[in-house]
């Protein structure tokens, strides 16, 4: 079916959210939707399955005006929505989770008829190459096949039009690739979908058209063919972007984090770092490639004090770390820019200033016996927030509210406060737009340039690709390759990555 | 949005919850009046008027009784004797003192939830510290009293401390549930009571009632010197307590260490915060809170140990925190506001011979307000608290 929005616009109280928006999709393409966050994207989804309702403009599908009061008359319109976030029930099976709201029924007592579910939810998994296991339970699952097992329950209502929000956020750069494919089969049976993505290089990919928002607006739309990265980026962030930061050559000196034969455990007690040796000396950046889940976690962790080293030896400087204590290894200049910012690094619950303050505050001039000094407080919250351009209203504001570019800054320019001899980071731009990637990126370089060891940890082979000035690579729980930038190409990491070597 | 109304944004919800629940408590005062109800299909009017009239009337009761008779202050004014003064201040004085216990165990509950511990053990840690200040100024009572005094509260804060120490080293060493934990230890603590109150020690000597000897050899001083008014010191204390709660709280690095791991346990453990200590700390205060309040209930309220001390100080606490927003300030005021309600329900129930279950009917509707915030926003077309201003929540949110 096709699809078109025509002049939506949204006013929530202070933001114009969505300003004269219209696109269009046909039958069987697909229709990438680029935008930083808050540029309204999600906004506009909501709309479209009826969870809002714009205050003027109107959806059309196949040319004829849809009003949406809710969510259901969405549905029954044949628009399927798979949310970022998965809504999911993990104790269900495949079938129960895909049939979970429009069950079809048998018998006198009108009870499931899990058969006909069942048949159902193998047809369209065979037809469209989904390949899932209808009688899995959905919490043994990992989050690709999750996925796809909430693209299954679209089309299992007979969804026409499929909206995909950030989808790949979740997923290995693998699972990427399988979820383009099943898109593609899609669109060729006639699905017209919807890909909503902060990505450059998935919507030149996978889309057919690409319309590109920013605050609000249409900022442009254009054919995958005819433009490029640089147009693109521009067009989101409304100025020109350095997709690849430029960073002058590395001027290493003496060893500041070795590694020698580490081995770390998992939660689960298993081994997950199995011998690995590195070392990071001043003025350089090491950066670590590897697919989630191949004990890079745990060594960061071990690193930073979070987690025992079983054995090997971890030193940083001239100090051993022979016990897990976050606080001693701050003391000693690492700073740490955690995996997953708000459930490691932020509280969201607490100010910009006590987030600011979060792993120093026991110090001067922050407190002195034990008690705040909340003038002192204001005035390096205050510093912090200027000098790293974090957009808040004040340093008061919760956190929370930041938009995700805001609060990596707040974490960088927390760990930044302090002197700092080695950065270790870990995802330090998952999820952001790309100008806080820019930002980020630089401040980077910028400590490196002021003589800090750089460990950065990435699952972005084009982050490790540009940040690196020796490239690691980590394979099951081993570092199997250590290559100079020059030598470090897509290829020869990817093979690495693969644990081909 | 003005600092002023940001700061009284967090006031909307508990104010229109006690507002709702008074509305609906008088809905149910007039739906349970059967005899004014068989008038309501003959007399609609009278039925309307007698109901509004029961509603004020009830209502009226509440308010001099739990704050005083304008016409008791009249006469006080105009014949100022102290009797005539305790007369119309009494009200106002009996519901400070219901309140005070509640503002101790309510600090307590505040505390322990700021940090993520669930403390549902306040009534064990405040039996035990009434029976240890008993127990104390029993032991000391040939002490010159303010020494003895000073003694038995001390003691109220040390068993309540140690009563809070248990399960809160037991969560954070071995990863028990406080929440089992603690109600366990309350029947300990309850148990442990009725050991003592065998005991010849302090058992009086007549009698088999599980009650104490009486102790107002030393006692709290009354706050206001006019005659019967109970009114006792014990109540500044409790507010100086929460001044200094939030004081802890909001002001000083350990505070800030408990925030932060009741908030987010993980990110306090990455920032070098040790989250053990934390929980440790939370549940010693709390319970050393809810310990004073036990020791001022048999000092300064009651003079006697006995089974019933606690009036489930500790389970209403619960609510108190929630209602005050885990805030010092707040939960003072709720203390007051569930003091007023027990206090002026007895007043009530004898002018209006209303029972005094509409009150804890009352009571209970605030705190259902409360705990479906969603709920009061949806009656009184409050806008959800987005990010920076009032929008709804939107992508930055997500990503």
């Amino acid at each position: 079916m096709r699809l078109e929005l025509r002049d939506i616009t949204k006013q929530f109280p202070g933001v114009l959210a969505n300003d004269r928006i219209s696109i269009s999709a046909d039958r069987g393409k697909v229709l990438g939707l680029l935008g930083e966050n808050g540029a309204g994207k999600t906004t506009l989804m909501n709309i479209l399955s009826g969870l809002y309702r714009p205050d003027s403009g109107e959806i059309l599908i196949d040319g004829e005006t849809q009003v949406f009061r809710d969510p259901a008359e969405a549905i029954s319109a044949g628009i399927g929505m798979v949310h970022q976030h998965f809504m999911l029930v993990p104790v269900f099976d495949v079938v129960e989770s895909v049939a979970l709201g429009s069950e079809p029924v048998s018998g006198l007592a009108a009870t499931f008829d899990r058969a006909t579910a069942r048949a159902r939810v193998v047809e369209l998994s065979n037809q469209y190459g989904l390949h899932v296991d209808p009688d899995s339970k959905i919490e043994d699952l990992p989050v690709g096949v999750r996925q796809r097992v909430e693209i299954l329950k679209a089309l299992y209502r007979r969804s026409d039009i499929l909206v995909l929000d950030e989808p790949s956020a979740v997923l290995t750069p693998g699972e990427t690739e399988e979820l383009f494919g099943i898109i593609r089969g899609l669109a060729a049976g006639g699905t017209t979908v919807i890909f909503i993505t902060h990505k450059l290089n998935e919507v030149l990919e996978v889309a057919d058209t690409i319309t590109v928002l920013r605050r609000g607006r249409v900022a442009g739309t254009v054919l995958p063919h005819e433009t490029s990265r640089e147009e693109l980026a521009n067009l989101m962030v409304g100025r020109e972007v350095e997709l690849t930061v430029t960073r002058g050559p590395a001027n290493p000196g003496e060893t500041v984090l070795e590694l020698k034969d580490v081995f770390v455990r998992n939660d689960r007690d298993e081994m997950a770092v199995r011998g690995a040796s590195l070392e990071v000396r001043a003025g350089e950046i090491v950066a670590v490639a590897g697919v989630q889940g191949n004990g890079q976690t745990e060594l960061v962790e071990a690193i930073t004090g979070l987690r025992h080293i079983d054995s090997g030896h971890i030193k940083v400087g001239d100090t051993l770390l022979d016990e897990a204590k976050p606080r001693k290894v701050a003391d000693l200049g690492v700073a740490h820019i955690p995996e997953d910012r708000m459930r490691d690094g932020l509280i969201k619950g607490m100010t910009v200033a006590e987030n600011y303050i979060l792993d120093s505050y026991h110090r001067e001039p922050y407190s002195s016996t034990g008690r705040f000094d909340r003038v002192a407080i204001a005035r390096e919250a205050a510093k912090g927030v200027k000098e790293f351009d974090i957009r808040t209203p004040s340093i008061e504001t919760t956190v929370g509210s930041l938009s995700g570019g805001n609060q990596q800054k707040v974490i960088v320019a927390r760990e930044f406060s302090r002197p700092v001899k080695l950065v270790v980071a870990s995802q330090p731009t998952r999820g952001l737009d790309v100008g806080s990637i820019e930002y980020i990126h630089r401040r980077i370089i910028e400590q490196r340039d002021a003589g800090a060891a750089i460990l950065i940890v990435s699952t972005e082979l084009d982050e490790v690709l540009a940040l690196g000035d020796r490239v690691a690579v980590m394979f099951s729980g081993r570092i199997v390759g250590v290559l100079p930038s020059e030598q470090a190409t897509k290829e020869a990491v990817g093979m690495l990555m693969g644990g081909v070597h | 949005m003005s600092g002023l109304r940001r700061r009284l944004r967090p006031l909307a919800i508990p104010i229109l919850a006690v507002i709702s629940a008074f509305i609906v408590g008088s809905l149910f005062l007039i739906f349970t009046d059967i005899p004014a109800l068989q008038v309501l299909p003959t007399q609609p009017l009278d039925f309307l008027g007698t109901a509004v009239g029961n509603v004020i009337k009830a209502y009226a009761a509440l308010l001099t009784g739990s704050l005083g008779d304008p016409t008791r202050f009249a006469d006080a004014f105009r014949t100022p004797t102290p009797e005539n003064w305790a007369t119309a201040i009494r009200p106002i004085s009996e519901t400070l003192v219901a309140a005070t216990p509640l503002i101790f165990t309510g600090l307590a509950i505040a505390v322990s939830f700021r940090s993520g511990v669930f403390n549902i053990g306040g009534d064990g840690q405040f039996v035990l510290g009434a029976l240890g200040a008993t127990a104390t100024v029993l032991l000391l009572r040939d002490l010159p009293a303010p020494v003895t005094l000073v003694a038995g509260l001390l003691a109220g804060i040390v068993f309540g401390m140690a009563w809070g120490f248990i399960p809160g080293f037991l969560k954070a060493r071995m990863g028990a549930h406080e929440v089992i934990t603690t109600i366990m230890l309350n029947y300990v603590a309850l148990q442990i009571v009725q050991l003592a109150l065998r005991t010849p020690f302090m058992r009086p000597a007549t009698g088999s009632e599980p009650i104490s000897k009486v102790i107002d050899f030393v006692r709290v001083p009354a706050l206001i010197p006019l005659p019967g008014l109970r009114l006792h010191w014990g109540f500044i204390v409790a507010l100086i307590a929460a001044a200094l709660v939030s004081y802890f709280l909001f002001r000083t690095t350990k505070g800030f260490e408990l925030r932060a791991a009741g908030l987010n346990l993980t990110a306090a453990r990455y920032a070098g915060m040790s989250a053990g200590g934390s929980i440790i700390l939370a549940m010693v205060v709390s319970g050393a809170l809810a310990g004073l309040g036990g020791a001022f209930q048999v000092l300064g309220t009651v003079t006697q140990m006995s089974n019933d001390v606690n009036s489930g100080y500790g389970w209403t606490a619960i609510a108190l925190a929630l209602l005050g927003g885990t805030r010092p300030g707040g939960v003072v005021a709720a203390a007051i506001l569930f003091g007023a309600l027990n206090n002026g329900g007895h007043e009530m129930q004898i002018e209006t011979s209303i029972p005094l279950d509409l009150l804890v009917f009352i009571q209970a509707l605030v705190i259902m307000f409360v705990a479906a915030p969603d709920l009061v926003r949806q009656i009184y077309r409050l806008r959800r608290r987005g990010p920076e201003g009032g929008a709804p929540v939107e992508e930055g949110a997500a990503a």
